[in-house]
């Protein structure tokens, strides 16, 4: 099965970082740390879609959106920030409760039993 | 400027100045207010809640901050007509345009002998209230000489004092003024039923001292009853003397003779409330004082206002009895009829009394079950929507009258007038709970008996707020419980896919979650649930500010060994915690990374300690004091009991976090009412407050059941406990969920007390499957490698810290530094944009 988001659609990914289908639950997160340091957190939904968000909770500087609880708002699939609980898009990485807020999105995509993420947000833009 | 003073600072004498003040736009009348009671005026209906919440939340809005001269701990001793004066017993001599008396009435005490010994009291005013709980300090027994409503309230008030009462009655039954023979029969056995003495149809001819010159014993006619306080609630006596020695006519029975304009012989001069006496008659009660008040201020500002029929409806708030009367409930109207229902056994009794052809209904008596009296009071005077008995006996419909069936103008809130009409304006123009109807109307702010009628209309115009859980379910927390009772559905998503839509959200999955984990669903990290769990029970650990963790080991009533006491240490020390004592009674070590948690807890674990919970909705701690095993003033072993309880309900999931707290005596060290469920020791047993919390709204607890013995209060905190569960709301703590039961706290104790619905035992046998299952959850996680493979912060790099997680140094302690800069480019779209 290869399942990919891309916002925007792009082709050649840079590698970022990579682990273990398995790892990767459904509605729940975990979180990978990409070479230069930063962290990305990726999600599974119930449809076997994935996505993957910075970690990194703009309101506390935590990095913890990856511990957030999953769900939809509106069909719209959300992770909801464990600490002040925002909830943000994660197609978008727009918050919902305070639309000037976005995380950014990573290229995330499954390939033989391997969950990798891009090694820099937004198309590496 | 003129001048309005009005003499008597009651319920009725704020009404005066308020209306006056409410209508008065143009600041014409300057008000004076004298009040001889110290204190601003104050609520006295529900002056037997004065125990348990207190002054403040008794005291009537502030009249000072509205421009009214308050001269208060201050008498009128006389009037001047002619020179249009009041002399105060302060020596003021104040003059006047208009004067309201609302001077009141005062407790008759009956002239026997011995009526004035140390203990006697009277049951009126906040004074007699504190001087009544100061004697009960040392009292056993007492007696309450009159069983009328104002007497049985005394008697319910002594019960939570902790003294037993003997009711004495010269009638033959209870209530005699409010309820018939049929009604009063079964109102005896129920408050037998609660612990009090029952005498009826005995008179008091005295009262004796004993060697100490204080209360002893009271004289019947026939016997004595032992007694080491006295309260005499036979009735009252207007307080018109000021009147009658200004020359002004009085009534047959007292009161101070007024027209329908409320206005005495002299021009200048109202009275209202319980000193005046409108057609002959004194009302005894708050609706009609209120209303005569509205008069007055109308009168004195010029208006037309008359004082109608006054409605003499009375709903007593008696523990956990219902006892309600209204309109003409002793079918003294020419040719009335009588349905009456006597259920006995059910502890039920019912009557309407209805016109000669049976269409009208002209009033009623309910005792054991005045659920209908909100319902069919309104509906006094006008046609039956039906057959009488439908509207009382269950089995046929019951519960007595929807919302419906009434016309605009009937009333809904006797003790203020306020009309379904008025309600319904209020409603359509943006009241969208009850608590913005009562500011709007005044509606169910006095006695309260109307609020489930206001509830109704809410629900009824479709204002209500929606009771969904949010967008998911349709359902509330309780019903989505009882589904998955009934169902046996064991998983989040089986529950969405029958009973919900869409995926679920940060609101549904933890709540589900939790139903689940009180249902007994296994651990809490099994399966799916895992996914469900907010990070903090996630990580079975509480979420800091920079992403790290804290831990907190239970230590059940705060009892620590010495060598466990070590262990925390030595463990913070390696792992190099910051450490401190909680509000709890036990100890949190802080900042510890995900991946560091299991090996924390492998510590801990091996030398006895068990999760706190401290991450979840659950029972937290059980504080207690040191009580009897060391303490001079101990009258119980309250550690022992503190960590009873906390090992028994540990872990046992709730739509809130609970606390407790145990007491070893008055003194109150653990401050037990400040939690869900407090326990105070007496010489006797344990007194069980419940509902208190600290937090956001401080609330203290209150008394549920008193001096009962170990297992009572066991079966007691069982029930309540797992009631709560099952029908609180969620995120809803025990207060404001008691808060939001239809008939309150007298409602919790009928279930949980007296086992009204006969749920008790299935209750208990929820929480013994609790008991037996129990197990700690670290030591779940650490026996289970699925479960410990979530403890890491990067699932590409197990081993590695969160770099953004870093530590500065405080008084010797570390403490999160950060965000931390990792050298990382600015992203403009953390930003604000
Ligand atoms: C650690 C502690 C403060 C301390 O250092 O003393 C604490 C810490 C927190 N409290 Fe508390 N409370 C602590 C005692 C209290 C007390 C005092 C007590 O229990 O006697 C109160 C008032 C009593 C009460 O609860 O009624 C208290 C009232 C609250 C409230 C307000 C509850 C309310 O009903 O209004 C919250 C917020 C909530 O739960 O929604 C809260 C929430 C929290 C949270 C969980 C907030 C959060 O989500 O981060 C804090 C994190 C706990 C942690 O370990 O990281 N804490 N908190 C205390 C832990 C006690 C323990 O041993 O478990
Ligand atoms: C325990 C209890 C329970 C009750 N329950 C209910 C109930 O459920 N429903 C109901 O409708 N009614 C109930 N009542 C009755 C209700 O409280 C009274 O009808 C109402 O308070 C009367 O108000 P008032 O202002 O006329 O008189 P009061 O409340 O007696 O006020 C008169 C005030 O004037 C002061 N005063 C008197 N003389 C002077 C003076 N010369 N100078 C200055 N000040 C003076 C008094 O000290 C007093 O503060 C209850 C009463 C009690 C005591
Ligand atoms: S509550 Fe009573 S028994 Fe407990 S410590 Fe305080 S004084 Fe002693
Ligand atoms: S009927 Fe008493 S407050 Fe409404």
């Amino acid at each position: 099965m290869t399942l990919s988001t891309t916002v925007p659609p792009r082709t050649a990914v840079e590698r970022g970082a990579a682990c273990p289908a398995h790892r990767v639950t459904t509605e729940r997160g975990v979180a990978l740390l990409l070479p230069d340091g930063s962290q990305a957190a990726v999600f599974r939904t119930g449809d076997g879609a994935l996505y993957a968000l910075d970690n990194v909770d703009p309101f506390s500087g935590a990095a913890v959106l990856s511990r957030g609880i999953v769900g939809d708002r509106a069909g719209e699939p959300t992770v909801a920030s464990p600490m002040l609980k925002q909830v943000y898009s994660l197609r978008t990485g727009v918050c919902l409760d305070d639309p000037e807020v976005r995380v950014a999105v990573f290229d995330v995509e499954e390939r033989d039993g391997v969950v990798e993420v891009a090694a820099r947000p937004d198309g590496g833009r | 400027m003129r001048r309005l003073l009005v003499l008597g600072y009651g319920m009725v004498g704020h009404r005066v100045a308020e209306a006056v003040r409410d209508r008065d736009g143009g600041d014409a009348w300057q008000v004076t207010v004298v009040g001889e009671e110290p204190r601003p005026a104050y609520d006295r209906v529900a002056l037997s809640a004065f125990f348990d919440r207190g002054e403040a939340e008794l005291r009537l809005p502030d009249l000072a901050r509205r421009g009214v001269a308050l001269r208060l701990g201050e008498t009128a001793t006389a009037i001047d007509r002619s020179a249009r004066t009041v002399t105060t017993s302060a020596g003021a001599v104040l003059g006047y345009d208009a004067l309201v008396l609302a001077t009141g009435s005062a407790a008759f005490v009956p002239p026997v002998p011995g009526n004035d010994l140390p203990g006697c009291h009277v049951y009126r005013t906040i004074a007699d209230l504190e001087s009544i709980a100061a004697d009960a300090a040392g009292a056993r027994t007492a007696a309450v000489i009159g069983g009328g409503l104002l007497g049985l309230e005394a008697a319910d008030a002594l019960r939570r004092l902790g003294v037993r009462a003997n009711v004495v009655e010269m009638a033959p039954w209870l209530m005699p003024a409010q309820v018939d023979e049929g009604g009063g029969a079964l109102l005896g056995r129920l408050i037998s039923g609660t612990g009090a003495g029952v005498h009826t149809g005995a008179g008091v001819s005295g009262v004796v001292a004993g060697d100490d010159g204080r209360v002893r014993r009271v004289l019947l006619g026939d016997g004595a009853l032992d007694a080491d306080l006295v309260v005499f609630a036979v009735g009252i006596r207007p307080r018109d003397a000021l009147a009658r020695d200004a020359g002004l006519a009085l009534g047959p029975r007292g009161g101070v003779a007024v027209d329908a304009a409320c206005r005495t012989g002299d021009p200048a001069i109202f009275a209202v409330g319980e000193c005046a006496s409108v057609d002959g008659t004194v009302y005894g009660l708050v609706a009609p004082g209120n209303a005569m008040a509205e008069v007055a201020a109308d009168r004195v500002l010029g208006g037309r206002a008359e004082f109608g029929s006054a409605d003499t409806s009375t709903k007593l708030k008696l523990l956990g009895i219902d006892v309600a009367s209204f309109g003409d409930g002793h079918a003294r109207t020419e040719g009335a009829l009588e349905v009456v229902l006597n259920d006995a056994p059910g502890g039920r009794y019912a009557k309407l009394v209805v016109s000669d052809d049976a269409r009208t209904l002209l009033g009623g008596v309910l005792v054991g079950d005045a659920s209908a009296y909100a319902g069919l009071r309104p509906l006094v005077g006008r046609e039956l929507p039906g057959d009488p008995l439908d509207l009382i006996a269950p089995s046929r419909g019951g519960g007595g009258v929807g919302v419906d069936a009434l016309p605009d103008d009937a009333q809904i809130c006797s003790c203020n007038a306020v009309t379904k009409g008025a309600v319904r304006a209020a409603i359509s123009e943006g009241a969208a709970d009850v608590a913005s109807v009562k500011g709007c109307t005044r509606a169910g702010t006095s006695c309260g008996s109307c609020v489930p009628m206001l509830t109704k209309l809410l629900a009824a115009s479709g204002v209500a707020q929606s009771a969904a859980l949010c967008e998911h379910f349709a359902h509330t927390r309780a019903e989505l419980l009882e589904i998955v009772r009934a169902t046996g559905i064991t998983t989040f998503s089986a529950l969405l896919a029958a009973h919900g839509r869409g995926r679920g959200c940060d609101v549904c999955k933890p709540a589900v979650a939790s139903i689940l984990a009180s249902l007994g669903g296994g651990h809490i990290l099994d399966g799916e649930q895992a996914a469900l769990q907010d990070t903090n029970d996630h990580f079975l650990a509480n979420i800091q500010r920079n992403g790290s963790y804290s831990v907190v080991p239970r230590i059940p009533g705060g009892e620590i060994t010495p060598e466990r006491l070590i262990v925390i240490g030595e463990v913070a020390r390696d792992f190099g915690l910051y450490t401190k004592i909680t509000g709890g009674q036990r100890i949190d070590l802080l900042g510890a990374r995900v991946e560091q948690l299991p090996a924390i807890w492998g510590r801990l674990v091996e030398a006895g300690f068990e999760s706190g919970h401290a991450y979840g909705k659950a029972l937290r701690t059980v504080k207690s004091c040191v009580g009897s095993s060391w303490c001079r003033y101990g009258v119980q072993d309250s550690v022992g009991l503190a960590v009873e309880l906390e090992t028994r309900y540990r872990g046992l999931r709730a739509p809130h976090k609970i606390k407790a707290g145990v007491s070893g005596c008055a003194r109150e060290c653990a401050e037990a009412r400040g939690k869900d469920i407090g326990v105070i020791a007496t010489e006797h047993g344990w007194n069980l407050y419940v509902g208190g919390n600290g937090g956001f709204t401080p609330r203290h607890a209150e008394l549920l059941v008193a001096d009962v013995d170990h297992d009572t209060l066991i079966r007691c905190v069982d029930r309540f406990l797992m009631f709560y569960i099952r029908t609180a709301d969620r995120l809803q703590r025990t207060a404001a969920w008691i808060e939001g039961l239809d008939g309150g706290l007298d409602h919790l104790r009928a279930v949980v007390v007296d086992d009204s619905l006969g749920i008790g035992a299935d209750l208990e046998a929820a929480v013994a499957r609790h008991v037996d299952t129990y197990a700690d959850e670290w030591r779940g996680v650490l026996d289970d490698p699925h479960k410990l493979a979530r403890f890491v912060s990067f699932a590409n790099a197990p081993d590695a810290p969160d770099p953004t997680i870093a530590f500065g140094t405080e008084r010797g302690q570390p403490v999160p530094l950060g965000p931390v800069d990792l050298g990382l480019p600015v992203r403009p779209d953390h930003a604000k944009v």
